[in-house]
């Protein structure tokens, strides 16, 4: 199997793929619960919170996380790319002690190692399998239907 | 959504079954996206040669895609539902941390990733930390 290395643009969006959902998630959070009680018998409420900083900033980075993840499993495997993304769990918990003050157990630092380690173990391997046949480079409907997946 | 009050309880059937779902659709739908992203190439040299736009339409113009997104969708559903029933402590550490390994296994199955010793011990790892850490 040949080594594929990750240039410096794709570890960026890997970068962002791990970021973008836990920060969109974060600002989500803190932008929702700022706002009072939303009753579902009065959906326009709900489309108001839209429009608020903080949930506006929140579906910004999930939309930027989505565009990330798609265009990372475009150039690497998906058993390479989901590790990248458990990190945004780390980073969730790392937020969550420093920027909100909220206390760790021993069980989630141990949880926060255990996810560095695996995600160490995948980042040294290479990033997409080597195929035999020319990689696809175009969406073709041939390309489609040879798709492994049924 | 109409969120029960006072959840119903549950066998230790109807609840495994109920994270099977979420974790066999959330996996359904993560490997037809990989195989529809494959199937479209790279999109940082489409977006090289034909611009955002370029890279925009080959996406949308994939139907796996929106199979793949479909089944995602159905995932999240299922979690609603799921969190209905059962304790967010329960439903949200077993679905995340279990769809890493079916992902894995799924990869290797149907899309011949080639999962080597590494990527099974990452993907073990990064299953208990998740656990773990949402527990």
């Amino acid at each position: 199997m040949a080594h594929h290395s990750l240039s410096p643009r794709q570890y960026f969006i890997l970068g962002l793929v791990a970021v973008c959902a836990p920060l969109g998630d974060t600002c989500l959070s803190r932008g929702m619960t700022r706002m009072p009680p939303i009753a579902l018998a009065h959906p326009a409420s709900l489309i108001a919170a839209v429009f608020t900083p903080w949930v506006a900033i929140g579906i910004a980075l999930l939309i930027g996380f989505f565009a990330s993840y798609l265009t990372a499993l475009s150039w690497a495997d998906l058993t390479f790319v989901l590790p990248a993304t458990a990190f945004g769990n780390v980073i969730v918990a790392l937020l969550s002690r420093y920027w909100l003050h909220e206390p760790i157990s021993p069980e989630r630092w141990a949880g926060i190692a255990l996810i560095t380690i695996g995600v160490s173990f995948v980042a040294q391997g290479p990033s997409l399998t080597e195929r035999q046949s020319a990689p696809v480079t175009q969406q073709t409907e041939s390309a489609i239907e040879q798709e492994p997946v049924r | 959504m109409i969120i029960a009050t006072t959840a119903p309880q549950l066998g230790l059937l109807a609840s495994a079954v109920m994270i099977a779902t979420i974790v066999l659709s959330s996996t359904t739908g993560e490997v037809l996206t990989a195989a529809a992203m494959k199937s479209i190439g790279d999109l940082d040299e489409i977006r090289a040669h034909s611009g955002m736009k370029g890279a925009i339409r080959a996406v949308v113009t994939c139907p796996l895609f929106f199979v793949g997104i479909f089944f995602l969708a159905l995932a999240f559903f299922a979690l609603l539902l799921a969190l209905n029933y059962l304790p967010l402590s329960l439903v949200a550490p077993a679905s995340a941390s279990l769809t890493l390994v079916t992902n894995a296994v799924a990869g290797k199955l149907f899309l011949k990733e080639n999962v080597d010793r590494r990527r099974w011990a990452a993907a073990l790892l990064v299953c208990v930390g998740v656990y773990l850490l949402a527990h």
